[in-house]
């Protein structure tokens, strides 16, 4: 390996380890909170209101339910993992460590992601060991449920990234997903079939884009979907892609990280 | 000898329309111990900022041992070791894996890192501080760290920007012991400071710089040289009434009833004045400078805007 590549090699490896004992540390508020929460979305959603519910799709409702909320837990933890995570060195300038270090921008970016999808896997790991507590797991489709969960993941990272570059208070960190991530996570169709609902809101409901991820995901495990895989896939790619080179451009420009 | 820092026509205007740096020019040599004085908000953090890529220049050229601050940045980075005014890292983070971090982020090979961490933390006694977390650490103790961290990837130009604000007097000087011993091994070092005799005592050049302006760029001895007047503090062994009149002209301020001041030109010499004092019967004990000679000059500089 030359020289350059050694290097960058090494500076991935040292934000990408540094982030992930950054939430280790910190595991009481970092993994165990989303993992009681789903818990409890298990046992009052599933078990409790969800037995008096019909199936959905040939699918218990609880059952029906479990691969949206393994994925919403991955969304959330991605995205708040980098958006914590890279607020935080601004707001204790260590961000300065980096911005001066010779690493290219797009390594700062792609080191803060991997260390928001390592603990929006490792929370969906868990996650998913409490949902079989509750549920009997299915598998449909292997390489679909791993790639829908690397790529969501991915896309939730990028999204905390511009957020924390943005944030200029703590405040600014909890807006987005306060206001935004949560209620299009709701509507995405966790806990319902979007072909429930009347046509217009099921129309509206494609501008969403977690529907997609949702549904992807959903298909992996059970093997339905309401959206097709395809349009699916190029949805959650094109978002990664504008996403990663907004992200790029304000690291260039310098927004929130210079003067 | 090579040029370790080239600046031409460097100007920033912030977002608030705010001239911090109106055009200046400077040039510092390999191997140099170089002082950048001014008085707050004169345009030294500005002008290491943009060095060190944390602030966006508005015109003009950086060069750092020949790489372009544009056209190669990374390399520019590579050269470069930071030690700012303020405290920039994880205090939630071991004193060790901040420094390891740092060698991380330069491609240093892990185990380099680690020979090279150690080395510095012992030089500068955190060693035995390395697991504890840094927010644990004295000020001191925080202001070392730094210099630790902008070591570890071996720098050739080592900026300081007020390294030992706030540091007391005897860690002052170990630390400026170990600033010559890594100057002597052939890193630049570029100083700033408010503790004039700091700079005097390491610095071989010296750059004033006041509202965005260079207004002198010198050896630190030419320097003293324009200084045309000095005052010194005499210490009596027996209290004094009145301040007496001397016949060379020198003039004498009683301080108190056993310290005189006296206010000598560079081309006049002391031993009149000691020789008359003699005649009166008055015997000085001690002597010293009423300030630092480079604080005197210092401050007339920035008054009259570069002409002592």
């Amino acid at each position: 390996m030359s020289g350059k590549w050694r290097h960058y090699q090494i500076a991935f490896n040292t934000i990408f380890i540094k982030e992930i004992r950054r939430f280790a540390r910190i595991w009481v508020q970092t993994i165990l909170p989303p993992v009681i929460t789903t818990a409890l979305y298990f046992v009052i959603f599933g078990q409790l209101i969800g037995s008096q519910l019909a199936p959905i799709d040939g699918y218990r409702y609880m059952d029906y339910i479990v691969p949206g909320l393994i994925l919403m837990s991955i969304i959330t933890n991605s995205y708040a993992n980098v958006v914590s995570s890279f607020y935080g060195s601004k707001f204790g300038r260590h961000v300065e460590e980096l911005i001066i270090s010779p690493i290219p921008y797009s390594l700062i970016v792609i080191g803060y992601v991997a260390g928001g999808v390592a603990r929006g896997l490792i929370v969906g790991l868990m996650v998913t060991l409490v949902a079989a507590f509750f549920t009997d797991l299915h598998l449909h489709n292997l390489s679909v449920t791993l790639s829908v969960v690397l790529l969501t993941s991915i896309l939730f990272a990028l999204g905390g990234f511009i957020n924390a570059i943005y944030a200029n208070s703590f405040d600014d960190i909890t807006i987005i997903p306060t206001f935004v991530l949560t209620p299009l996570t709701y509507l995405g169709g966790i806990f319902y079939s979007v072909a429930m609902l009347p046509e217009f809101w099921q129309k509206l409901s494609l501008a969403n884009p977690i529907l997609y991820m949702v549904n992807t995901f959903r298909y992996g495990l059970l093997g339905v979907s309401d959206i097709d895989l395809t349009v699916a896939y190029s949805v959650i790619l094109a978002f990664i892609a504008a996403l990663y080179g907004f992200s790029l451009f304000l690291l260039k420009k310098g927004i929130g990280t210079r003067s | 000898m090579s040029t370790a820092l080239e600046i031409e026509g460097l100007r920033k205007t912030y977002g608030n329309r705010f001239e911090a740096l109106k055009g200046i020019d400077m040039r510092v040599d390999e191997g140099d111990f170089f002082a950048l004085l001014g008085p707050n908000g004169a345009g030294k953090s500005t002008t290491i900022g943009i060095i060190t890529s944390l602030v966006n220049k508005t015109a003009g050229k950086v060069r750092v041992f020949d790489a372009d601050l544009d056209s190669e940045p990374m390399r520019v980075k590579r050269y470069l070791g930071l030690v700012p005014q303020e405290f920039n890292f994880n205090q939630f983070e071991p004193v060790e894996e901040i420094v390891l971090n740092q060698g991380g982020y330069y491609g240093v090979e892990p185990k380099l890192a680690r020979e090279r961490c150690e080395w510095a933390l012992k030089k500068l006694g955190l060693w035995e501080k390395r697991h504890g977390m840094a927010r644990m650490l004295s000020g001191g103790m925080k202001r070392r760290l730094m210099i630790a961290r902008s070591l570890v990837h071996e720098p050739r130009l080592l900026i300081l920007d007020e390294p030992t604000a706030g540091v007391d007097i005897e860690l002052r000087r170990s630390m400026w012991r170990f600033l010559r011993e890594v100057n002597d091994s052939g890193t630049t070092i570029i100083l700033t400071t408010h503790y004039l005799e700091e700079a005097e005592m390491l610095c071989r050049n010296v750059a004033i710089i006041d509202h965005g302006n260079i207004i002198e760029n010198t050896s630190i001895k030419a320097l003293i040289q324009k200084l045309d007047r000095e005052t010194f503090v005499l210490d009596l062994r027996a209290p004094i009434a009145s301040a007496p009149t001397l016949e060379c002209g020198y003039p004498l301020r009683l301080v108190d009833p056993q310290t005189l001041e006296v206010e000598v030109h560079r081309d006049q010499g002391l031993n009149n004045v000691f020789s008359e004092l003699g005649k009166a019967g008055l015997e000085v004990i001690s002597m010293r400078n009423k300030a630092n000679r480079l604080e005197e000059l210092f401050l007339d500089l920035v008054k009259n805007g570069g002409s002592a």
